[in-house]
């Protein structure tokens, strides 16, 4: 099984372009630097040439698993409960102004 | 014997007895923690002050009776369960400051039962990881050969219990992590079903396969915990309406009659031989005590990981998107505006497993490429649950090797993430089909390292499990050793 894992099918054509890992980390909210996006692109590639496997199993027909376990709706009741409160909930806050977050500008 | 070296059950009857005293065994522990986590590196905050008090506490509470299974036993937990008021890192960068406002539910309901709380424990960033590796704040060493990682992600929580720096830990398990660094670690780690233990307040890393678990020094132990953290949770909809029973009454109990299934497609090319021989032997001995043991076959086995590797970094790359530099975590003061802001954050914020796991999660739900990734997999997903299924049919339980090898080097599949990945090869299957699993000492390699095997079971049915791992526990002839560090 590790043998059949480790075994990557010949494929000349890229999963992934350095344009797409540009487009991907814009998307991920990332910047990435030049180095990091050779590397990037190199290794997204043997990891999304690895996930090849995957179209060996037919799945006609087949629903996709969302979760493990039979799940079903959680309904409560709507009564309102206590919360962390104000202070607590901005204690972590990078910057803070009044009784809100700060950030930066946003638009110009 | 030094009390940090007994399990929960040992000293449970010492403090019951007045042999001994909270205050006792929790400052065995921290000297311990004093002696041994310069060259470890098991924690990354120590909860010390806290500690004595919750320990003085549990004295008081024993004193007049009151004490159950975990009053006053010291619990190290992994750095991923927020603690109120102590910082919860996740291992990275960007939660290095942050201060849980709440505790998670695991974390309330040991505090409900008594538990010391000595310190949070490393792990690789975010629990992406399969070493220890990738945490921000450095690596954590095998006890067993410090040269050798001790597994991952839940390294620090494997190493503190092996390491006797604590009496038992928590973990969490994406795809393994609390079953191969117990494996690899020498130690008992199991992982519950999906659904019986609350993630509330647990760092969401792959929401629909996170489950915490405890790592403990036997299985009786590890029943203890397990009965102290399972149970349905308000706070948590994925957490199960069912009924909890007593663990420990499973310990010790025959496994005459079972039926056990030894998947083929676990058994291939490539395992280490010293793992091999030693999980063979387990099979001899599970064989005697009454067990039938029979080849099946798991069809989907050899997709697990390309099945993983695909939804984990998915659901990955929707939760860290939180991590923005705006409510809480590290921000980027360089930041022009608020997409300038948000992307500096968050690139000096992660490491580089993280950052490219969220590429791949990315990648795969982008439009386009979802029915490629996200949806094929989730197809292969749901054919290698009835894989299980048909299993637990004819099956009490299955058992498998933990790990595909022992204990590796510090630094040999850093620039390999693949290799990293298939790590995990035989753990990763029971988080996608959700059932529990468990990992036990079997032996030891020439070298001195241990060796695992998994046990698996049906949906919600830790109570075998936990009588299949205790059975080979009591019975095996199996030589015991301690960590030699």
């Amino acid at each position: 099984m590790i043998a059949e894992c480790l075994y990557i099918e010949e494929d000349t054509v890229l999963k992934i372009t350095k344009e797409e890992v540009e487009h991907v980390a814009h998307l991920a909210r990332l910047n990435l630097r030049e180095d990091e996006k050779e590397k990037f692109t190199s290794q997204l590639n043997d990891i999304l040439l690895y996930m090849e496997i995957l179209n060996k199993v037919d799945t006609t027909g087949v629903e996709p698993m969302t979760h493990a376990i039979t799940l079903h709706n959680a309904f409560r009741e709507d009564v309102t409960k206590e919360s962390i409160g104000r202070d607590l909930a901005l204690g972590n806050a990078p910057d803070e102004m009044g009784d809100c977050f700060r950030v930066p500008k946003i638009i110009e | 014997m030094e009390l940090n070296q007994l399990t929960i059950h040992e000293l449970q009857k010492k403090l019951k007895n007045s042999e001994t005293t909270s205050v006792e065994i929790t400052e065995a522990v921290f000297k311990r923690i004093e002696a041994v986590d310069d060259k470890i590196h098991s924690f990354v905050t120590l909860m010390k002050d806290e500690a004595f008090e919750e320990a003085r506490e549990a004295d008081k509470e024993i004193q007049r009776g009151n004490g159950g299974p975990l009053t006053g036993i010291p619990i190290a937990l992994k750095d991923i369960m927020c603690t109120k008021g102590t910082r919860t890192t996740c291992g990275s960068h960007i939660l290095e400051n942050f201060i849980p406002p709440y505790d998670s539910t695991v974390v309330k309901r040991l505090r409900d039962a008594g538990a010391v709380f000595i310190g949070k424990t490393n792990m690789d960033e975010f629990a992406m990881g399969s070493s220890t590796e990738t945490s921000y704040f450095g690596v954590t060493k095998n006890p067993w050969d410090l040269e050798k990682i001790p597994g991952g992600s839940s390294g620090g929580s494997a190493a503190a219990v092996a390491a006797d720096q604590c009496i038992a830990s928590l973990g969490s398990d994406t795809g393994g992590s609390i079953r191969q660094p117990a494996a690899l670690c020498g130690i008992v780690g199991m992982k519950p079903t999906y659904g019986r233990v609350s993630r509330f307040g647990l760092v969401a890393f792959a929401s629909s396969l996170d489950q915490i678990g405890p790592f403990t020094k036997d299985v009786e132990d590890c029943a203890i915990m397990l009965n102290a953290i399972a149970g349905y949770d308000p706070n948590d909809s994925t957490s199960v309406h069912a009924d909890i029973p007593d663990y420990t009454e499973y310990v010790s109990k025959s496994i005459e009659g079972w039926t056990v299934g030894i998947p083929k497609e676990y058994f291939i090319e490539g395992i280490d031989p010293e793992v091999l021989s030693a999980v063979e032997a387990a099979i001899k001995e599970v064989e005697h005590m009454g067990a039938q043991c029979k080849e099946i076959s798991l069809p989907h086995s050899e997709y697990c990981v390309a099945i993983y590797y695909v939804i984990a970094p998915s659901e990955a790359s929707s939760n860290l998107a939180r991590y923005d530099g705006v409510r809480y975590g590290f921000r980027s003061d360089a930041g022009r505006d608020l997409m300038d802001m948000y992307k500096m954050s968050r690139s000096a914020g992660f490491g580089d497993e993280v950052k490219r796991r969220i590429m791949i999660g990315t990648h795969a739900l982008s439009s386009g490429y979802y029915d490629a990734y996200y949806k094929k997999a989730s197809q292969v997903r749901t054919l290698l649950r009835k894989d299980f299924d048909e299993a637990f049919r004819t099956c009490d339980a299955i058992l498998t090797p933990s790990t595909p090898t022992p204990a590796f080097n510090i630094g040999e599949k850093m620039d390999d993430p693949l290799q990293m990945y298939l790590c995990d090869v035989f753990t990763i299957s029971c988080n996608l089909a959700g059932i529990p699993g468990i990992s036990v000492p079997c032996g030891y390699t020439e070298a001195g390292l241990p060796i695992g095997v998994q046990f698996l079971t049906g949906h919600f049915e830790e109570g075998k499990l936990i009588q299949i791992a205790s059975a080979y526990e009591k019975n095996a002839t199996l030589e015991r050793r301690r960590a030699t560090i």
